[in-house]
């Protein structure tokens, strides 16, 4: 499996990656870690004239706290989430989603930018930033802009992102010590892509959530931020009626697709069963 | 087409070469440095047959272009014997131990399994196991493969190898 020719172009800068990506048009695709391309270009499914690597890009490396917000490279690699202290120590629930990554060889090579900007709805990535409110620094010819998570995603495959523009960074806003994390993930074997999974975010007050946030990961075409679901745990004590009308709001939007990994409704049930499982275990991490 | 020169070290020796672009780094190990060791196994970044280190990190060299290890240090099982020629510990773990049956996936393991111990010295039985989930073995289980890790961790930090009771 060989993929067709390409003319390789490593650009230093985000500015000199943009404009390749600005004279080249849809002839271009800028390549991260590869290993969603790469296994594309070798099926023949992916035929970039141009290939932009942007690894020496220094600019869109590392992780940084910024006043009440994490920033991360999109270059930074998951292997590098899973080994950050600061994530560690600020947002431990990267480390605990980027581990249900593929495998090792995998997680060295594939990076943040690459897994937000695809929009594979099988990627991690996507609905924990959902779950975490994260905002995606887009960088294109007129400069910068930033789009929420919440907003980014609008098929498979398809997102805000223009072509001519690159994920630059990552911003998420830094939860408060304390809170209860989780990240859920129903799959076949190690590395795969989840049947269902679901991410939550909760800080408690004594016995009552003060904030908490639901996300889905591939039971519809893009990741799912659970609004319904958020808002009907927020302010409860997490007893049993409650996380029951939650589990449902939350499957009520799930629209999946049947395959290997089941029928639609066993997968939508499944999402159910991970949001059940990761608010169980987040909120015993909130309660310290 | 295009060509485009890459140099690199490859198990401590520098290499010039120019390449198509497109030129997959497992065949360029292969068939331009006949480095055959590393493995075409499944070719969909699953197996891990191919596994090479490149500076410090295990890479599925099927999914890597030979540009992307442009000035990078690589090390293939070629590169992993002790510098007079005797066997690694992790060679000699999985010899002793019967780590491998048919030999396919072992330079991929074996290769795996050195970046794996250069970060984690003595790992448990389980992160030996979920350090090696990137890599196949279709013949067996990977008992064996997991107690020829655990013999080479135990060498390295000056231990005899005891079996765990089954």
């Amino acid at each position: 499996m060989i993929p067709g020719e390409f003319i390789y172009h490593r650009p230093s800068s985000v500015s000199e990656a943009v404009s390749l990506l600005v004279s080249h048009g849809d002839e271009a695709r800028p390549l991260a870690g590869g290993h969603s391309l790469i296994p594309m270009m070798k099926l023949r499914m992916a035929a970039p004239e141009h290939l932009i690597d942007l690894s020496g890009v220094a600019d869109l490396k590392g992780i940084q706290e910024v006043g009440d917000t994490i920033v991360i490279g999109a270059m930074t690699t998951q292997h590098e989430l899973v080994n950050s202290d600061l994530l560690i120590a600020k947002l431990p629930i990267i480390r605990e989603t980027s581990l249900m990554i593929a495998d090792p060889q995998i997680r060295y090579m594939g990076t943040i930018g690459g897994n937000l900007a695809n929009g594979d709805p099988g990627n991690d990535m996507p609905g924990l930033m959902q779950c975490l409110n994260a905002v995606y620094v887009l960088a294109g010819p007129d400069g910068e802009r930033d789009v929420a998570a919440r907003d980014f995603y609008e098929a498979a495959y398809f997102t805000a992102l223009a072509p001519e523009e690159l994920v630059t960074a990552v911003k998420i806003p830094t939860p408060p010590s304390g809170h209860g994390f989780a990240y859920e993930k129903l799959k076949r074997k190690v590395g795969d892509y989840a049947t269902a999974a679901a991410a939550v975010l909760v800080t408690m007050s004594g016995d009552t959530v003060s904030s908490c946030s639901v996300a889905l990961t591939n039971v519809a075409d893009t990741p799912l931020y659970a609004a319904e679901a958020s808002e009907i745990l927020n302010g409860s004590t997490l007893d049993a009626d409650t996380v029951k009308r939650a589990v449902a709001a939350a499957e009520a939007i799930t629209m999946p697709a049947a395959d290997g990994r089941g029928p639609a409704e066993y997968r939508t049930k499944m999402a159910g069963v991970m949001l059940e499982r990761a608010l169980a275990r987040a909120a015993e991490r909130a309660k310290g | 087409m295009e060509q485009i020169p890459v140099t690199m070290t490859v198990n401590g020796k520098k290499v010039q070469r120019f390449v198509e672009p497109r030129t997959l780094l497992i065949h360029f190990l292969r068939e331009d440095l006949n480095l055959t060791g590393p493995h075409i196994g499944c070719e969909t970044s699953h197996c891990g047959a191919c596994t090479v280190d490149m500076n410090g990190m295990s890479v599925k060299s099927c999914t890597l272009f030979a540009a992307q290890a442009n000035n990078a240090e690589l090390t293939t099982i070629e590169g992993m014997a002790n510098a007079d020629g005797t066997l690694s510990a992790l060679q000699e773990g999985f010899r002793q131990m019967h780590g491998l049956q048919c030999g396919f996936c072992t330079p991929g393991m074996i290769t795996r399994a050195h970046t794996l111990l250069q970060e984690n010295p003595d790992p448990t039985e389980e992160e030996i196991r979920f350090g090696i989930a990137g890599n196949l073995c279709r013949c067996t289980g990977y008992q064996n493969i997991v107690k020829a890790i655990q013999y080479a961790a135990a060498k390295l930090n000056g231990r005899d190898y005891q079996e765990a009771a089954e």
